[in-house]
């Protein structure tokens, strides 16, 4: 009997010792994943004394579905464009308060009053970047510079895909010359058969491994994003990325505030935090992703600004889109890729 | 004591109903019903999640998804038989660590070591870099069907060869003995007296690894790269990704139904359900 | 040569279940990221893995969890299996039935289902939805573990012992516990052990930062290939065969007595 007495106490001391560090201040956050550098993370609770909880998700569907279903509470959620967009219309976010966030006034105007966020309201961007394609210059022959470096043949089994509904669905309707923001069904009926007959090449449909794969050899080709892409440049380097000539996809990743977050202030005081010319800095070294801060942008290494992944001429720039909120039409994109990968 | 200690168990019922009976059933509920039934007033009672379930597409994936783990399930039998068999026939001083040895891989974390066969079967991996240091050409050996039943057999071995060891080892050895003083060769022995009295426990063995087979999504999505999913995958995606819950939960309705026919098929072959486990 | 070629078979399947987990553990000292290569000796994994914040919480959560629900499925599912015991056999079976039902169905049906009904009763999945989910899988392999002891329980002691004028509890505790006693370590162990190992269960119906080891590996092995991952196994691998051993060591210790 004594053994079990001792047993239970030594458990309850244990789980109430859990419960007690919930009582500090606690940040939620929920990003991309290796969308920041850690370190920052573990300075921002030292300097505000406060517990921050950070949780990554692979691709904006899926952290959508998880706040939308409910059952969640982060304070500031880190996503893609269009995601905002959608969050805006559906009512999901709150309004920020700039006055926490004197930092703002560094971010490059060119990308505030976008379409996703047209008021600048809701949001605070925190990286841009581009949808394109790297590949192995050892193993792929030529100057590749089209989308249809992803249908040949020739790397059939070497080449990958996202598992990332709007990116892979994109690539397939840029290279039909089709906008990727289309709701046009028998445009989108186009791209899903192209990605169907792409099947038999594609190596596998990742999201964030690519990264490891390329830099290992382990696939040729794959398609990705810059920043990924900058990194993966930066470790090996027979790779080389470029941006389709067809046209492609420009984003902008940007924080913000879901609606009765429990705390807001926090959450600002953190989009501040990590927006400071130093932090951002930082977290360009860890990302590689191009930046929106006009003050760090002209102390970024020079191997970086060379680099076209991380600066894309504005020819390029020009002639990408940038996805919007589909609204209700994204069933038909939803179908699609669903019809893609159980195919 | 008797009649009162009955309500021991009630508190527990209670706790089934809302925590096994009730999920369920709310599952059932979304597998008849539409998308955009928020409120109660509109919900419309419907078929049409199964009916979008008879596409060829979702239905190869079933087929898929069957085949896959029919196939592991019996590679792990025939595998797993002699194992257990062997087992059985060590001797007492160095069984028991054996069968801990053998069950010690079960202890470390199943994601792990499927993650792990990655590491040994990718392109540039452990047997292919072997291959390439051989000057021999790469095999494509992750990312395909043929991964994901590696991975299955893998992970669902020990469950076949235990059940068969159980019923191998409570055997009475008299009656291999009695065969054998009556003439009989090895292979009739096995045929006629082995097998059969192993039966129950291969029948347990075939059911206990068909079942996460035919469902798991784990093994098909780090081992399989995403290409050829399996029903598991499909209802993850639903579920998470494309949020529509209500062809997810038909499809989960319908993964219940297969299994439970299995088991009934499997059934008629005898299993002693209250016999448990016993170690 | 029945013996060599047995030898050999078990040997084989031996070396398949070990391979993973040995080249995780070699890995695990491989200075070099790369799977293909041989950078050379190096602590330095370990020395990362101590430091990594992501997999200490997971470590903390998997285990509290798992000791926890399995504490409170040994004890709900021993009383409750004593309970069925007595039930009688249209009744009992019902029971059974229902009660299997987590074994039978799989996972990922298990896990929706409960983040369903925490979901619509607007329950904040966390550390809670994910006790209360393990605890729901836990029971039926306790009941399942004890049942069959108690069936083997000899009726005409406990009737003797009340004869003799014990008290229903009295002989509860000094009778019928220590004789299923085995079933319930059984129970607890079968327990414990599916809780920490699980991975879809608690991926469904967990939130909030709460997280275990299985769903950190599973968000690492999505993001590349990272060596602490390996130095985790090696330990992983260290503590269970000390388990092992000091099993072995204690059964051979009974089995002599």
């Amino acid at each position: 009997m004594k053994k079990y007495l001792i047993l239970i106490t030594m458990l309850t001391a244990l789980i109430l010792s859990g419960c007690s560090s919930s009582q500090d201040e606690t940040l939620d956050i929920f990003n991309y994943g290796q969308y920041i550098d850690e370190e920052l993370l573990v300075e921002f609770e030292e300097e505000f004394g406060v517990k921050v909880n950070y949780q990554e998700y692979p691709t904006p569907e899926d952290m959508y579905t998880k706040v939308k279903a409910g059952g969640t509470d982060y304070d500031l959620i880190i996503t893609g464009e269009y995601m905002i967009e959608r969050m805006i219309s559906e009512d999901m976010l709150e309004k920020i308060n700039f006055d926490n966030i004197p930092n703002y006034q560094y971010i490059d105007e060119n990308f505030k009053n976008q379409a996703y966020d047209s008021n600048n309201e809701y949001s605070v961007p925190y990286f841009w970047g581009t949808l394109g394609i790297i590949y192995n210059t050892e193993i792929v022959e030529g100057n590749p510079d089209s989308w249809d470096l992803l249908w040949d043949e020739n790397y059939s089994g070497q080449i990958l895909m996202m598992d990332s509904q709007r990116d892979s669905l994109a690539s397939a309707l840029k290279k039909l010359g089709y906008s990727l923001n289309t709701t046009n069904e028998s445009e989108i009926e186009d791209a899903k058969n192209l990605l169907i007959k792409q099947k038999p090449l594609v190596m596998a449909y990742i999201v964030d491994e690519a990264l490891d794969m390329m830099i290992a050899d382990e696939a040729a080709i794959s398609l990705i994003w810059s920043g990924e892409a900058v990194a993966a440049m930066g470790e090996n380097d027979k790779l080389n990325y470029y941006i389709p000539k067809e046209g492609s996809n420009i984003w902008i990743d940007a924080a913000c505030i879901p609606k009765n977050a429990d705390n807001k202030d926090l959450a600002e005081k953190f989009i501040n935090f990590v927006t400071s010319k130093k932090n951002t800095l930082r977290n360009i070294d860890y990302v590689w992703y191009s930046t929106v801060h006009t003050e760090a942008e002209k102390e970024v290494e020079e191997f970086l600004y060379d680099n076209p992944a991380f600066n894309p001429s504005q020819e390029k720039i020009d002639k990408a889109e940038m996805f919007r909120d589909l609204g209700d039409n994204l069933k038909l994109y939803d179908d699609a890729w669903t019809e893609v990968i159980a195919h | 004591m008797n009649s009162k200690s009955k309500y021991l168990a009630y508190p527990y019922s209670i706790w089934m109903i809302i925590f096994i009976l009730f999920p369920l059933f709310l599952i059932f509920l979304y597998s008849i019903t539409l998308r955009n039934a928020n409120e109660i007033k509109t919900i419309t009672f419907t078929f049409e999640n199964f009916a979008k379930f008879f596409n060829p597409i979702y239905i190869n994936v079933l087929i898929r998804s069957i085949s896959i783990a029919a196939l592991s399930t019996i590679i792990c039998l025939f595998i797993g038989y002699p194992v257990a068999y062997l087992l059985t026939r060590i001797n007492e001083e160095n069984k028991g660590l054996l069968i801990l040895l053998f069950i010690l891989p079960m202890w470390m974390n199943m994601l792990l070591r499927t993650y792990a066969w990655m590491t040994i079967l990718g392109n540039t991996g452990l047997i292919n870099s072997f291959l390439s240091f051989l000057n021999l050409p790469k095999i494509n050996l992750l990312y395909n069907n043929n991964a994901v039943i590696l991975g299955m057999v893998y992970n669902f071995l020990p469950f076949m060869v235990f059940p068969i060891y159980t019923a191998l080892n409570k055997m009475d050895r008299s009656l291999i003995e009695a065969a054998d003083d009556l003439g009989a060769d090895s292979f009739t022995i096995f045929r006629k007296v082995i097998f059969p009295l192993s039966l129950p426990g291969v029948i347990s063995g075939l059911v206990i690894v068909f079942m996460p087979a035919v469902s798991t999504f784990v093994i098909p999505r780090l081992l399989g790269g995403g290409k050829n999913i399996l029903i598991g995958n499909l209802i993850e995606k639903l579920f998470l990704v494309t949020r529509d819950w209500n062809f997810g939960a038909a499809l989960s309705m319908i993964i219940l139904i297969i299994i439970f026919i299995s088991i009934k098929i499997l059934n008629v072959l005898n299993i002693d359900k209250e016999s448990g486990i016993s170690l | 040569m029945k013996n060599k070629v047995s030898k050999l078979y078990l040997s084989l399947v031996f070396l398949f279940l070990y391979a993973p987990i040995v080249v995780l553990v070699i890995y695990s000292f491989n200075d070099s990221k790369s799977r293909g290569t041989w950078g050379g000796f190096t602590f330095k994994w370990y020395l990362e893995l101590f430091k990594d914040r992501d997999i200490k919480t997971a470590l903390y959560y998997t285990v509290t969890i798992a000791i926890t629900a399995a504490l409170i499925s040994t004890i709900v599912g021993t009383i409750s299996a004593i309970g069925i015991y007595n039930m009688k056999t249209n009744r009992m079976n019902l029971f059974l039935n229902i009660n299997y039902l987590p074994i039978i169905n799989p996972d990922i049906v298990t896990g929706i289902a409960l983040m369903i009904l925490f979901l619509s009763a607007n329950i904040k999945l966390g550390f809670s939805t994910m006790l209360l989910a393990h605890i729901t899988f836990d029971i039926p392999y306790v009941i399942l573990s004890v049942l069959p002891k108690l069936k083997q329980l000899d009726k005409n002691i406990t009737e003797a012992a009340l004869d003799l004028g014990a008290t229903p509890f009295y002989s509860l505790r000094k009778i019928i516990i220590p004789q299923i006693k085995p079933g319930i370590i059984t129970g607890f162990l079968i327990a414990f052990t599916l809780s920490i190992d699980d991975f879809v269960i608690s991926f469904f119906t967990t939130g909030s930062g709460v997280t275990n080891l299985s769903i950190e590996i599973y968000s690492m092995a999505r993001r590349g290939i990272s060596p602490t991952i390996n130095a985790l196994s090696s330990l992983m691998l260290a503590v269970v065969l000390g388990l092992l051993l000091i099993i072995n060591k204690r059964t051979t210790l009974q089995v002599k007595e």
